[in-house]
């Protein structure tokens, strides 16, 4: 079936079988590793990616269910490889194996931009206001993606780094 | 300075762009063939056939083989050549292979793999401790037995005695890279593997049985793991076998991974175990004998579960100094999959054994349970030692030991390098240790754990944490607290000693930038980096200088697995003795164009200084090239002092001990069993770091992991020996609000007494044991809810908890 996915900015036309999952025609058709498959059902969150800015696990959804739309995985997150988590992720070393970095990341991505959208979670104190990134907001929110190096203080150093800072700046060099 | 540093991974920014590849990311030629297990639905009986037709006719299939169809040994066994790479004539667990299906796609070979149709007679399967207690389904001739002093009389006569039995639980490796191999076919039958693996040379060995061919002719490369924790010591050999056989078959690349749940079914797992105490104290706590029985289920297979075992065991003093104890261990012969390594490598088995004993001890005398682990400490080694161990030194007994047993009755070679291999060749003679000494006869003499539980538990605020627990369960119905301070003493070496050694190749090119390689695998412990640092302090260069290549069996032959934490102890010296090799020659160079001493060439900040001339560290390399002197070395080292008489359980099996201590604070729900961390305060001990950064990092790993497996990650097989936890779905690894809502890390400041790289030391699986202090805070908050003693089982699940909540009020 043919079905037309904007990756990382760039169109693609693919040619795809109707069960073919989003993970496997960006790791296999696309060339693009960088999204993991560490269960394949739904389970760690290693495949995490954007679509249409918004997160998913890409191995539980179908390719061609996603014709038309826009997909970011960690290879497209920055030009430069150092968006403010991005840099965060290598100051705070929030990875051991750096397995589930790629899905973190993505996951983090859209965590930051659901805080400043102001969507609740169901631990948010206050279902009306603004949305606090508290240790608790980021537990619940993270949940889906597991490390089994356990580099959890990292990584929510480094999440809470970029949430801290508010805008949007460049770290500067390593 | 590099050394030191808190540098993160090397890697680092290519994992955040996803552009650190694993295997299963390696690009492969086009014509690339998938692989897939057939697996046993049954888990004992004769196979008698296997209906493949189906099979071979379904879509993509290329080829279907069996046991018959490998062309030389099936076998992938890290000891005793007992695990044949296909079934052969008997089943012995659900989920071993028993045909290999080659097909186009990975989806198309695991679809076909599904359409056998098997013919099993079906056999009443032993699956439990007591079932295979009751047949005498065991590794070994009998239990393997260690005493020192006479525990039963000592128990006999103590004025006090407790006694007790707790199931352990196993513990899923859950690397978040799956198994994985790609085998790429040579000229001339050669085979080159990428494999997911912390054992490349064992690859390399099992790959070359399998073909019929020397281990020259197969090269193993590995350049990094998704995480291992031991379960790709051995458990790798399957998928690398087979896709070397399938590529040397079908003539095309041959690539596997295991789908999650079938991984999570095949490969094995940390060993469980049903640990009998007996003890014997004083009024004070003071163990005046104990005996321990350790009842481990080992799987189907040998794999590595001596050792396994016997790191247990010579774990089950853990910090306690233990004048009349017994420990009797039990290898268990089950038709599980084959428990194999998993971080701590049995000692966590151990040690909890003794750390259960000291919660009953103090709950029977009313006392707190760090004065009863304080009074059972053994002493603190004196301030000013500074020298190595006065353990004897090893003496090669000189009768000749006869060779190894072959038990399969075919001709195989013996796995030199694996842990699972033949012990024949450490015949020591172990001399007699003096002063304080393990159930094991080595003498206990760099111990630190006084002054650092003196000092942790200062700073976690122990005793007045304690009194506002005490308080607080006082008064509080449902919620109740708990709280526990738990140390870690675990040493460090292979116990098969001739694994301790490592090779490495390091070369200096003419443009001054510096090559290494070793024989460790990096698998997110941060190994690459560690050493790196360890080079460019050796030529005074900054890190950008130094790459250090993918692990590869053709540059540094004969490598031991990266495990039992030695990968920076060894690799580490032994890139360190290559490095100042080349610095040796460089500055004989130098000195011999400058007319200068040799020692007076200073290497530091990138820049070469001899004879009041300051040159880059290229510059120097080239002069040293023109001068026509070798800029490539290989480095060798292996550890001393070791002598260890493994029959006997006696003699000096380790080089030193790595020690740590963990105050852990929990709340649990009385109504559901349910149960939070709320605070956990480490100190632990590295000697003096190599990386603060990694050490930290492996540290708060290691406790989560280690907090987990006694937690809530819970395996369950059913009557019929299917696993029925093989997902994250039903088997709970903690997400990121399961750490610890406080957690505190601090490293000890001492340097390690013995000569290690830098005076560092191992911290790999050490910390993973400070998670007992989880469980022992979960104990202690349960004994606030009665008067009885809650006697947790591990993993304490809710449902066990809220099980030892109920126990515990009916006294
Ligand atoms: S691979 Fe998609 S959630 Fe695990
Ligand atoms: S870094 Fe290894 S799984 Fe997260």
């Amino acid at each position: 079936m043919n079905t037309n996915l904007t990756v990382n900015g760039r169109p693609h036309a693919l040619d795809l079988d109707t069960r073919v999952t989003l993970l496997d025609a960006l790791r296999d058709q696309l060339k693009l590793t960088g999204s993991k498959k560490g269960c394949d059902h739904g389970q760690c969150g290693a495949c995490t990616v954007l679509v249409n800015g918004q997160r998913i696990n890409a191995c539980l959804s179908l390719a061609v269910m996603h014709d038309g739309d826009e997909i970011t995985t960690v290879e497209g997150l920055s030009s430069d490889g150092r968006s403010p988590l991005q840099a965060a992720f290598v100051r705070h070393d929030g990875m051991q194996c750096g397995y589930c970095t790629p899905g973190q990341l993505c996951s983090a991505t859209a965590v930051l931009d659901e805080i400043a959208r102001g969507w609740p979670s169901h631990v948010s104190a206050d279902l009306e206001g603004p949305v606090e990134l508290t240790r608790e907001e980021l537990a619940e929110r993270m949940s889906g993606n597991i490390c089994r190096c356990s580099c959890y203080p990292g990584i929510s150093k480094a999440i809470l780094s970029v949430a801290e800072d508010g805008t949007v700046h460049r770290e500067a060099a390593e | 300075m590099s050394v030191g540093k808190p540098l993160p991974h090397d890697t680092a920014p290519l994992h955040v762009t996803g552009a650190a590849r694993y295997v299963d990311d390696i690009p492969a030629p086009a014509n690339t063939l998938h692989l897939a297990f057939g697996l046993s639905t049954v888990a004992r009986g004769v196979l008698n056939g296997v209906d493949l037709t189906k099979v071979r006719a379904a879509p993509g299939v290329v080829a279907v083989m069996c046991a018959d169809d490998l062309p030389f040994a099936n076998d992938v066994s890290p000891s005793i050549h007992d695990e044949p790479l296909l079934a052969t004539d008997r089943v012995h667990f659900v989920g071993q292979p028993v045909f290999l299906v080659v097909a186009t796609s990975h989806l198309a070979a695991r679809k076909a793999a599904r359409l056998a149709t098997f013919d099993i007679t079906e056999e009443t399967p032993i699956l439990t401790v007591d079932e295979a207690l009751a047949a005498d389904s065991r590794f070994e001739d009998g239990p393997v037995i260690w005493s020192k002093g006479a525990a039963a009389d000592a128990i006999a006569r103590a004025p006090h005695r407790v006694e007790g039995t707790m199931e352990v639980g196993g513990q899923e490796h859950f690397y978040l890279e799956g198994q994985a191999a790609l085998a790429l076919p040579q000229d001339g039958g050669e085979m080159v593997v990428h494999s997911s693996t912390q054992h490349p040379t064992e690859i390399q060995h099992k790959v070359a049985e399998a073909l019929g061919l020397p281990m020259h002719a197969v090269r193993v490369e590995m350049r990094r793991m998704g995480g291992g924790f031991g379960g790709k010591e051995s458990q790798g050999n399957a998928l690398a076998v087979a896709c070397s056989v399938a590529a040397r078959a079908t003539g095309r690349p041959c690539r596997m991974r295991y789908d999650r749940d079938d991984d999570m079914v095949i490969t094995g797992k940390r060993h469980d175990l049903r640990i009998d105490y007996r003890a014997g104290f004083d009024d004070l706590g003071r163990l005046t004998g104990v005996d321990f029985r350790h009842l481990m289920r080992c799987g189907w297979s040998q794999d590595l579960s001596l050792p396994v075992a016997d790191r247990a065991m010579l774990h089950a003093d853990n910090a306690y100094l233990l004048d009349h104890v017994r420990i009797e261990s039990h290898r268990l012969k089950t038709n599980t999959c084959s428990a194999t390594a998993f971080r701590g490598f049995g000692g966590p088995q151990g040690m909890v054994g003794i750390e259960r004993v000291m919660d009953h001890v103090a709950h029977a005398l009313g006392l707190d349970p760090l004065k009863v682990r304080r009074a059972n400490y053994y002493t603190d080694m004196a301030e000013d030692a500074t020298e190595g161990g006065p353990s004897a030194p090893p003496q090669r007994s000189l009768g000749s030991s006869p060779p190894p047993e072959d038990i399969s009755g075919k001709k195989k070679e013996a796995d030199l390098t694996s842990r699972g291999g033949p012990d024949e060749l450490n015949r020591v003679v172990v001399a007699e240790a003096s002063g304080q000494t393990t159930p094991y006869g080595m003498a206990v003499t760099d111990f630190i754990l006084n002054a650092m539980t003196e000092r942790l538990a200062d700073q976690s605020d122990y005793a007045a944490r304690r009194a506002k627990v005490a308080d607080w369960n006082a008064t509080q119905p449902v919620l109740k607290r708990g709280i526990a301070l738990t140390p870690v003493k675990f040493g460090i070496s292979f116990t098969l000693t001739h694994l301790n050694q490592a090779g490495a190749l390091v070369h200096v090119y003419q443009d001054g930038s510096v090559q290494v390689n070793h024989g460790g695998t990096e698998m997110g412990q941060g190994l690459y980096q560690k050493v790196a640092q360890v080079a460019a302090q050796a030529f005074g260069v900054g890190m950008e200088v130094v790459k250090v290549t993918a692990t590869d069996t053709s540059k540094v032959p004969n490598t031991s697995a990266t495990a039992a934490s030695s990968g920076s102890d060894l690799n580490g010296m032994a890139v360190k003795i290559a490095c100042d090799t080349i610095r040796d020659r460089i500055a004989a160079c130098l000195a011999e164009l400058h007319q200068v001493a040799p020692d007076t060439v200073v290497f530091a900040g990138g820049e070469v200084t001899v004879g009041g001339d300051t040159i880059s560290f290229a510059r120097a390399a080239q002069l040293t090239y023109e001068s026509r002197v070798s800029l490539s070395a290989t480095g060798y080292y292996k550890t001393p002092g070791l002598a260890w008489d493994r029959k006997r359980g006696q003699g000096r099996p380790f080089f030193y001990f790595a020690h740590g201590a963990a105050c852990t604070e929990v709340v649990i729900d009385t109504l559901t069993g349910e149960y939070r961390i709320l605070r956990t305060d480490i100190l632990h001990d590295v000697g003096e770091s190599l990386n603060p950064a990694l050490d930290i990092g492996q540290i708060e790993g290691g406790y989560v992991q280690g907090a987990g497996w006694l937690t809530t990650e819970e395996l369950v097989w059913d009557d019929r020996g299917r696993l029925r936890t093989h997902a994250p779905s039903t088997y709970k690894i903690p997400a990121c609000g399961d750490r610890p809502e406080v957690f505190n890390v601090a490293l000890w400041d001492g340097a390690n007494r013995e000569e290690t790289i830098y005076r560092s030391k191992a911290v790999g699986e050490p910390p993973f044991m400070l998670g007992i202090s989880a469980l022992m805070a979960l104990s202690d908050a349960v004994a606030a809810c009665g008067p009885g003693y809650p006697a947790l089982d591990a993993p304490a699940t809710p449902e066990r908890v809220l099980a030892a909540v109920d126990r515990v009020r009916r006294g």
